[in-house]
């Protein structure tokens, strides 16, 4: 089979299993990026290796059961306790098909792992119970859960943890690397469309690991120069005594910029900053769609929404929450 | 000379010393684990089997993958091998108990206490089970991320599972080695023995490893070290690192037992020996010390390095090629036999199917750049239960309907066995099958929820349904294991026409075991009996051992549940009480006499 069609094959298997032709934002069979189809082939090759094993070894044994199977009347079967050459023979077979998946997989090793290209985009991910915090260091700026990358150019995710070991999974982007409290790893790689993919946290990481969900948005350069633009700005101002302006106060009288940062406006650091909170398609890391209703929701009460969520559940008022819904919708 | 029927009263078995009676007291309690951890299992597949479904807690949901990975590694797979390490391998080797039979009943009893201990958090107000997964990563497990009694439990409890292990790997080293009956030199030595002493080696060596690492993370919760925690220059991947080089070795500690049982079905119901003895023998050896160079594997999303992937790499996909060996000589085995379909084939031929897809998905992971697509995926949960699940549990279950009718005299009933086996076969592979696809397609594993549009829904509820269908497959056996009690056909010496000595002695064997302890000249001893003499009418039979009965075992075992509340309630009298316990145990089973 040419390459092609075996992939659409092995692409097809989950939907003629599932009954449904997906789609699937998650899959890591549908890689977006160099890093992710290095993975995928070297997959697809050992993929085939052991469907070869297993067609060999599970027809074999249903061979032997219908072909041997007790007869009325039969002789003792001859005792037979071993044969030398039959034995090479199945050493060495196994250890050459692991020769034909060992070498590839060597050599995806050290290229996925290789020290990134120098005009690479360095971002940091920093882990924290149970949302991702971005910081492009030499755009200055700081964002949330949703990642931006240009699409074709190398970036190079820089990650580590603020408390616990989490671990970011993008699939079609590539494979999943550690956030270790102490270090920091690296994932490199090109997005090579545009669109949103999705990932999430793949080590388990506490109560709300499940909810531990992120974007990546790969956008044309154009986009992507826009939306570096538009997150270096300052946070947008409030008209005085406007809903927003409200909002605003709301925050400070409830505590809510002790932990999260408005740039110009407070400086926290243990929550997500929400300078452009408004720009982003969803909260609570990718658990709720970012609209009035599900941001009431989540301010109301972020433990219901999100077991174990460090933001506590304040007493707030109908009109401050409106308020404050408000103003956050506005930072775009 | 008649077979004296031992004496059974409460008091009996609380004190036995009688490796049979500790093998069915593991069985009994090893099996009760093993449902425990099974219903663990159904509440999790019930939670996922839609999206967003709320039928228990993301709390509870994560106590109980971690509840249901614990029980069964160290409850109940470990535990159910050791009921046969108990009741089969002094029969098979001619012995008339194991090395040290008070010993034994203390491994027993420590185990069951140990397992209590560990299960008690789910009967504690606000239920405060273990929930930082049965691999317990620092930092999480750490006393600012997991503040409650949890993961004191987790720990504590497997530290004193840990003794129970030791001591009875020791046990199982000396008896194998010193017990044989004359004339069972090593390579004439039955398979199922063999692995038991390689797993029992694995056993003494990996568990210290886990012993250090547990005590390391002890000092981290209740003394203030920092061995795991980065805030002073301590590392949590030296956990890592200290879990795996246990944790790997375990998986073989886990499935080697199983491989040792279809290597006795095998040929009795091929009616053929085990080809390649040799091999096989060589093969279970050599993955038991390349087990050891492999632990990184686990590890490969932590950026360890291309150098360390590659080598880790290398070394897996070597201990790929012992085990294919060992499933070709098993087909060769099988190959030109007169093959009769008994439940216990059923099983063990399982066991090569399931096993060999979890060997090729194991082989997937062995590669580094594919294996950061599939680790903490539910690929893994696939290939895991495909392993153990495919491999351990089918093999463990060949194991239970081949040595049933030695263990109580009674044969189990074959319709309802194979009902059990096919209920099974199929229960799994609708359970675990699909999960390879949910993996691949982007859901990882232990997590409480999904969304609908990860597109797994509908793989999630098969996979749910094949867990309930396993369900029904071990209530098709209960019930099995309930008429058997009365109806099932009495067993005689030897229902299968075996091979090995078990097969010479009554069923149940009497207290002694043997009346004269047989000379050994062959590996198949009973398929070649000329060579076992028959006893002459008035020869002088030695007067065999009357097993003693003890206390002193179960006083010991008390002593360490008590210790390891002293930590938990912050007691320092409970301590003192404990080791006070623990010392008058040891100290008056030191000084009882040794025979009556």
């Amino acid at each position: 089979m040419p390459p092609s069609r075996r992939r659409r094959w092995l692409t097809l298997l989950p939907l003629v299993l599932a009954g449904c032709g997906g789609p699937f934002p998650q899959s890591a069979l549908h890689p977006e990026s160099d890093y992710a189809r290095a993975l995928d082939g070297l997959f697809r090759g050992i993929f085939w290796w052991a469907v070869l094993v297993f067609v060999v070894v599970e027809s074999l044994l249903l061979f032997i059961l219908l072909r041997y199977r007790q007869r009325a009347g039969a002789a003792t079967p001859k005792p037979t306790h071993g044969h030398t050459v039959l034995e090479i023979a199945w050493t060495i077979a196994p250890a050459l098909i692991l020769v034909f998946i060992a070498v590839p997989t060597m050599r995806t090793i050290f290229t996925t792992q290789a020290p990134p290209a120098p005009n690479a985009l360095r971002i940091a991910v920093i882990g924290h119970q149970w949302w991702w915090e971005y910081r492009y260091p030499d755009l200055g700026i700081v964002t949330a859960n949703e990642l931006h990358v240009p699409v074709g150019r190398p970036v190079v995710l820089e990650i580590t943890t603020a408390d616990v070991i989490h671990s970011f999974w993008a699939p079609a982007l590539g494979g999943k690397r550690d956030l270790i409290p102490g270090h920091v790893n690296r994932i490199t790689f090109t997005a090579e469309s545009i669109g949103t993919i999705s990932g999430q946290c793949a080590e388990f990481c506490g109560a709300s690991h499940a909810n531990m969900r992120l974007r990546v948005m790969v956008d044309a350069d154009s986009t992507f120069r826009a939306w570096v633009a538009a997150q270096q700005a300052p946070a947008r101002a409030v008209a005085r005594g406007s809903p927003a302006q409200a909002g605003q106060d709301a925050l400070r009288r409830y505590g809510c910029i002790a932990c999260h940062a408005i740039t110009g406006v407070s400086a926290g650091v243990i929550g997500p900053n929400l300078t452009h909170v408004g720009s982003r398609t969803t909260i609570a890391a990718g658990v709720l769609p970012n609209t009035d209703v599900d941001l009431a929701r989540w301010i109301t009460d972020p433990p219901g929404v999100k077991p174990g969520a460090k933001m506590p559940k304040l007493p707030v008022q109908p009109q401050d929450l409106t308020a404050i819904v408000a103003y956050l919708r506005s930072l775009k | 000379m008649s077979a004296a029927k031992a004496v059974s009263t409460w008091k009996s078995w609380l004190t036995t010393t009688d490796h049979k009676r500790i093998g069915l007291l593991y069985f009994w309690t090893a099996f009760a684990f093993f449902l425990i951890g099974g219903l663990e299992a159904l509440l999790i597949r019930a939670q996922l089997a839609r999206p967003g479904n709320t039928v228990v807690s993301a709390e509870t949901f994560n106590q109980l993958f971690t509840m249901h990975g614990t029980t069964m590694v160290f409850l109940a797979l470990m535990p159910l091998s050791a009921a046969f390490f108990n009741y089969i391998v002094p029969l098979q080797i001619g012995a008339r108990d194991v090395a040290f039979p008070r010993l034994n009943a203390f491994s027993y009893w420590v185990f069951l206490l140990g397992g209590l201990f560990l299960n008690a958090s789910w009967l504690l107000p606000n239920h405060p089970a273990p929930d930082a997964g049965w691999f317990g990563y620092a930092n999480l497990t750490s006393r600012e991320f997991s503040p409650g009694p949890n993961i004191d439990f987790w720990l504590l409890g497997l530290q004193i599972l840990g003794v129970a292990s030791l001591a009875a790997g020791f046990n199982f080293i000396v008896t194998i080695l010193n017990l044989r009956a004359p004339g069972m030199k090593m390579m004439r030595l039955p398979v199922f023995s063999w692995m038991t002493l390689v797993t029992s080696f694995l056993i003494i060596t990996a568990f210290p490893v886990i012993t250090v690492a547990l005590v390391l993370l002890m000092f981290d919760r209740f003394f203030g070290t920092h061995f795991y925690l980065p805030s002073a220059g301590g590392d949590p991947v030296l956990w890592q690192h200290l879990f795996w080089i246990f944790g790997h070795p375990e998986v073989y500690i886990l499935i080697l037992p199983a491989m040792g049982i279809i290597s006795e079905v095998l040929p009795t119901f091929a009616r053929k020996p085990l080809f390649g003895y040799t091999v096989v023998v060589y093969s279970g050896v050599l993955i038991g010390f390349m087990g050891w160079g492999v632990w990184s594997h686990h590890m490969f999303s932590v950026g360890l390095g291309p150098i360390a992937d590659s080598v880790f790499s290398a070394t897996t996909m070597l201990i790929a090629v012992p085990t294919g060996v060992k499933i070709f000589n098993w087909l060769a085995t099988l190959w030109g036999g007169q093959i009769r379909a008994t439940s216990a084939l059923h099983f063990a031929v399982g066991f090569i199917a399931l096993f060999t897809i979890g060997g090729l998905s194991g082989v997937m992971h062995a590669s580094p750049p594919a294996d950061l697509q599939q680790t903490d995926t539910y690929f893994v949960v696939a290939h895991i239960h495909y392993v153990l699940f495919g491999g351990t549990v089918f093999g463990l279950f060949a194991g239970m309907y081949y040595w049933w009718p030695k263990m109580t005299g009674r044969l189990l009933g074959e319709a309802l066995g194979k009902l059990h086996f096919w209920l099974m076969f199929v229960g799994m592979n609708l359970a675990f099958f699909p999960m390879h696809f949910i993996g691949l397609l982007g859901m990882p594993r232990r997590i409480y929820t999904y969304g609908p549009e990860l597109g797994v829904a509908k793989l999630n509820l098969v996979s749910t349904v094949g867990a309930f269908l396993i369900a029904v497959s071990i209530l098709v056996f209960l019930v099995n294991l309930w008429r058997t009690r009365t109806r099932g056909k009495v067993a005689g010496n030897d229902p299968w026409g075996g091979a090995t000595l078990e097969w010479t002695i009554p069923s149940p064997p009497p207290p002694h075991n043997f009346d004269v302890i047989p000379t050994v000249a062959s590996r198949l001893p009973r398929w070649s009996m000329t060579q076992l003499k028959a006893i002459p009418e008035d020869a002088e039979l030695e007067k065999p051992h009357a097993p003693v009965g003890s206390w002193w075992p179960l006083v010991a075992a008390l002593g360490l549940p008590v210790l390891a509340l002293a930590p938990l309630t912050h007691t320092l009298w409970v301590a003192f009480l404990g080791a006070a316990i623990l010392i008058t145990g040891i100290y008056r089973w030191a000084f009882e006499p040794f025979e009556v």
